[in-house]
């Protein structure tokens, strides 16, 4: 499928803001599943990017800022195609080995109700891949989504005793819980073209991806109870929310803030680029 | 096997060896001491405490409500080391510092060692100290552990121990160098009957370290010392070195990143930093990528340095190779990376994550020190020998709950140097820091460290925090009088 | 320079002069009240020196009685009182630790040690014992002033002067102002002895008794002694001195960095404007206004200087 991106981040300060630094990770990569035919990150004041890549070995771009400025408008667009391979992941350059996605983090830090997940889970079957779709779907079918309750630092523990949350605290309560079996997990956050016609969404998405003996990894999206197929355009990952978000920021000055995002995510009709691009403007 | 372990052995005194004569050399130290007489030696130690105080030689200690600066205790009497034991020594600790800086490239770039199998996979990639923010970036002129503390115990006349390696951001240099001074005011007599090695060019030395690793040559580097503030309890060392080399000593709020470049915020504009010698520990380096709470750092410092920009020294990261689980496997990588047999043994380890290390740990908790992986400053261990039996089957407890948490060594038998105490002259523990430069193509180490003493009678416990205090470290010039120093081409 | 450092510095030099300056204040206030005759004036006495460094309402607020032994504790060693010459002294060792490596170590020592001679100390005792610790800190801070002036003369120096002389020039301000009655020409009237005293207290406090007889050769006339602490340059403490000395200061920074700013300007324009005028204009258009105004004018000057220097 040919999907268009268009994800707007809106920061408006009260007073102006003296010196932004910004770390974004907002450019997806091209493998197996994924091929990224355009894209670009554009900025409505005088700003310097540079790009890099991380430890994990995701594009990221620090945007510095070094004048006053009481507003910033970040808009990130392009147009992938995609391919459905059953949730597999392969092709994936500079990859870290899955050892290191063991290691609980504070944000996915295990609970005695997050054990007793994993040891439910554990006793379903004895294959991995089983174990993590049961997992998934335990999620899914024991949590309800809710995006008043929960904030970006919500732990899985806090989450998943509340019972409801939004697709991040989901990610998080499957990767404890996966880490609690043994097995390495991480976080993937990316965008989701949403086939029930709502193209317009308030955030980033995010799922999980856990690594399969024979298989190696393989995403579950436990926010919607499926493995990620052709709807999904993968942009980074890391151990949780805080090593994957699209961004991560600190200025000096500025006084309160107020943040709007608008993500549109539209499947492009499967004729030239050009079109495609003209409806991701209009 | 056990039941060797049993038995008392026996301790080394530095000045004594082990009979009623000086050890060959040590002559002089015993007739100071006799001359002196234990009056003049008590006298000249509280004007050297009254002066550290003065000059605000001070720490705080954690944990303590009143958190006022306390001096750590100084004891007068000097620590001894002859030439050929001092050059027996800077060779083993340079073939460790070495290896070390080859294991910390390898991990976090081709990780040889772990495909090899000389270091099991989990034991570093699994490690909370393996810093994934900084896996396949290379630092400038690739050095990581510029500053190498090596805390070593010695155990007999040829016997030194490595305890523990630091190759974050070791502190304590300082005291070696007011030690000396003080001694040196106070006991300019001693220095009469002695040839002594100097120790006041350290600074020189790590000027010339820092300038060295600093990126792309053409301008003349600028050099910061980069401290948590003047609450922090090294301050005052903190000030001392950038005081003595003659680099700016700043705080986060003084920098900021722009650009892939760090600034540092002066009354005249910014000034670009190339070398940033920090004395924060990672977590609070960078906000964006690090502990998002931390005030002490600079946002994006990372960005620059993985762009290049910036050297950070040490580099960040280098926790996974002081780390305590790794510790044990020092000597296969010494052995690894230089061809040869390590020169300076560690401590026998039992790693607890291992049954059979686990099963002889529990069946001996009498007789070894049990240490937490992740722990430091002699929290968390257990000193089996001196310790109630409610406390040994509290860590007998932790252990069976949590193997892998702890390693256990036998308690070792500590040298001891005669120290001034309440009751005239005797013998108390010691250990030995001594601290080892790493410059993009040199490693070299002054004759000296920082030697800390366990001032309670029989006890093994150094750590200032816990009523240790120190001594001056006196490396003797060599007979022939020709001084040496260890500087050797790096990485060739 | 960091701009931290430079700010370090100045605080440095303020909080140096703000302890000495009360310590003064102190000293003079035990000695007039000593002369008082009465409780009532003895009372007053107290409560002027609380006026002058601002403490009155907070010292209200601590709901102690305005007695001798009570205004000295708190003014000298109260650790609730953040103007007090303990506080000033903690302040100043702080910014000193932080910006040790800008300042000689004899520089250093000097604040360490009037710090630690009075960190200890929480009753300022009775008169005579009151009087030696008062003897103590003013020998530290000379000590303090000694060891600056052995400093090279560049910007660290400079730093800690311009703290001084904008501390000083307030201070000054609020002394004359708190007694401004007593020095109008018709409070000769008044003048008996207890304004005498009065005086006398108020040239104590800035060290400038010799002075004063040295420069007119008069006895005690009121509107002199307006004259001597406003206009007299000779006289480090007046209000012109600190006025030449923050021209003069900022510009040999602005020497060393080659840039002049706000704060210059004001100090040129602050200076122009005292030169123009004499204490007989002062006195028609009322001298408690013209204190106001140069103390807004001098707290305006130290933003400047703030925001010059990015102390941020």
């Amino acid at each position: 499928m040919r999907l268009n991106v268009c994800y707007t981040t809106l920061y408006e300060y009260r007073e102006p803001a003296r010196h932004i630094v910004q770390l974004l990770r907002v450019t997806p990569q091209s493998f197996a599943g994924q091929s990224v035919l355009d894209w670009r990150i554009d900025v409505d004041s005088d700003v310097r990017l540079r790009a890099g890549r991380d430890g994990f070995g995701n594009v990221t771009h620090m945007l510095y800022v070094d004048r006053p400025v009481d507003r910033l408008k970040l808009t990130v667009a392009g147009s992938v195609l995609t391919q459905d391979m059953a949730g597999i992941v392969q092709g994936v350059a500079g990859e870290l080995p899955p050892l290191v996605f063991l290691r609980p983090t504070p944000m996915t830090a295990p609970s005695p109700a997050l054990a007793a997940l994993a040891e439910k889970i554990a006793g379903q079957s004895a294959g991995a891949l089983d174990r993590l779709h049961f997992l998934a779907a335990a999620i899914n079918g024991g949590m309800r989504f809710d995006t008043e309750s929960t904030a970006v630092d919500t732990k899985a523990a806090e989450a998943f005793e509340a019972g409801h949350g939004v697709c991040q605290d989901f990610t998080h309560i499957f990767i404890a819980a996966a880490r609690l079996q043994g097995i390495p997990a991480r976080y993937v956050s990316g965008h989701l073209f949403r086939r029930d016609g709502a193209h317009s969404q308030e955030a980033a998405h995010a799922w999980a991806e856990a690594w399969v003996e024979d298989l190696g990894w393989v995403g579950f999206d436990p926010a919607n109870g499926t493995s990620p197929d052709d709807a999904y355009i993968r942009v980074a990952t890391g151990l949780d929310y805080r090593d994957a978000a699209p961004t991560a920021g600190a200025r000096s000055g500025g006084g309160a803030e107020e943040l709007s995002v608008e993500v549109l995510v539209t499947r492009a009709r499967e004729k030239g680029q050009f079109q495609s691009q003209s409806q991701v403007r209009s | 096997m056990g039941a060797a372990r049993v038995v008392r052995k026996r301790i080394f005194d530095e000045l004594w060896g082990g009979g009623r004569a000086p050890r060959a050399g040590f002559e002089p130290l015993a007739s100071w001491l006799t001359d002196t007489g234990t009056g003049e030696l008590g006298r000249r130690q509280q004007a050297a405490e009254a002066a550290f105080r003065t000059l605000g030689v001070t720490f705080s200690v954690y944990g303590e409500k009143d958190s006022a600066e306390r001096i750590i205790p100084f004891d007068i009497i000097p620590r001894i080391f002859t030439a050929r034991e001092w050059d027996k020594l800077s060779a083993g600790l340079e073939q460790r510092v070495r290896a070390i800086n080859a294991f910390i490239a390898d991990v976090y770039g081709e990780r040889r060692i772990i495909a090899d199998g000389v270091v099991p996979a989990d034991i570093v990639l699994g490690n909370p100290q393996y810093c994934i923010p900084v896996a396949g970036a290379r630092p400038p002129h690739g050095v990581y552990a510029h500053i190498s503390g090596i805390d070593l115990v010695r155990t007999g006349a040829e016997e030194f121990v490595v305890l523990e390696d630091n190759v974050r951001t070791p502190s304590g240099v300082s005291y070696m160098i007011e030690n000396r001074e003080a001694m040196l005011r106070l006991c300019p007599e001693l220095f009469d009957r002695f040839a002594v090695q100097p120790v006041d060019n350290y600074p020189d030395l790590l000027r010339d370290t820092l300038y060295s690793v600093a990126p792309h040559g053409a301008r003349a580097p600028v050099c910061v010392l980069l401290t948590p503030g003047h609450h922090n309890s090294a301050f005052y060392e903190h000030s001392f070195l950038a005081d003595t080399m003659g680099i700016e000593l700043v705080e986060g709020t003084d920098l900021e990143v722009d650009d892939d470049i760090v600034w540092m915020r002066t009354i005249d504009g910014r000034v670009r930093v190339d070398v940033i010698y920090r004395r924060i520990d990672d977590d609070f380096l960078d906000p964006l990528i690090f502990n998002p709470r931390s005030m002490l750092g600079v946002a994006g410092l990372l960005a620059a340095y993985l762009a290049g920009n910036v050297a950070i020294v040490n580099a960040p990261g280098n926790g996974i190779a002081d780390d305590k689980a790794i510790y044990s496997y020092m000597p296969d990588i010494v052995r690894y990376y230089s061809g040869e047999e390590a020169q300076l043994p560690n401590v026998e380890t039992w790693r607890c994550r291992e049954p059979e290390a686990l099963r002889y740990t529990l069946d001996n908790l009498e007789t070894l020190v049990v240490k937490l992986v992740d722990g430091s400053g002699g929290y968390g261990m257990l000193i089996g020998p001196t310790a109630a039996s409610a406390e040994i089957e509290q860590f007998r407890a932790a252990l069976v709950a949590e193997p892998h948490r702890y390693i256990a060594q036998p308690t070792l038998a500590l040298s001891t140097v005669p120290t001034l105490t309440e009751q005239g002259v005797s013998p108390r523990h010691v250990d030995f820091r001594p601290f080892v430069l790493t410059g993009a193509d040199h490693v070299c180490i002054v004759p000296g460290g920082l030697t800390r003493v366990a001032l309670r009678e029989g006890s093994l416990v150094v750590n200032s925090s816990q009523g240790g205090g120190t001594k001056d470290s006196i490396v003797l010039a060599a007979a022939d009088g020709k001084e040496e120093q260890h500087a050797l081409p790096y990485g060739g | 320079m960091l701009s931290r450092t430079a700010a370090n510095l100045y605080w440095i030099g303020r909080y140096m002069e703000r302890a000495e300056f009360t310590t003064r204040l102190a000293e003079a206030t035990l000695r007039l009240s000593s002369l008082s005759s009465g409780a009532q004036a003895e009372r007053a006495a107290w409560e002027s020196a609380l006026q002058v460094v601002g403490e009155d309402e907070s010292f209200a607020a601590s709901a102690e009685n305005a007695t001798p032994f009570n205004v000295t504790r708190w003014l000298l060693l109260s650790e609730d009182n953040p103007n007090s010459v303990r506080s000033c002294l903690a302040f100043a060792r702080d910014n000193a630790r932080a910006a040790r490596n800008a300042m000689t170590r004899e520089a250093w020592e000097a604040i360490n040690r009037a710090w630690l001679d009075l960190r200890a100390r929480t009753s300022p005792g009775g008169g005579q014992a009151a009087m030696n610790l008062i003897d103590t800190v003013k020998a530290d801070t000379r000590g303090f002033e000694g060891a600056l002036s052995r400093m090279l003369r560049r910007e660290a120096y400079w730093f800690m002067r311009l703290g001084s002389v904008i501390e000083r020039g307030d201070n000054t301000a609020r002394l004359v102002d708190v007694k401004y009655y007593l020095l109008l020409p018709e409070g000769e009237r008044v003048g008996g002895t207890l304004d005498r005293d009065q005086w006398t207290t108020l040239l104590q406090t800035v060290s400038a008794r010799n002075a004063y007889r040295l420069l007119y050769r008069d006895s005690l006339k009121p509107w002199l002694v307006a004259d001597l602490l406003i206009f007299r340059a000779e006289m480090p403490r007046s209000l012109a001195a600190s006025c030449a000395e923050t021209v003069q200061l900022l510009s040999e920074l602005g020497g060393s960095s080659g840039r002049q700013g706000e704060a210059d300007r004001l100090a040129r324009l602050r200076q122009t404007q005292l030169a123009d005028t004499d204490i007989d204009r002062i006195f028609r258009s009322g001298l408690h206004e013209f204190l106001g105004t140069y103390i807004a004018d001098n707290a305006a000057i130290h933003r400047a200087i703030a925001q010059q220097f990015r102390f941020g």
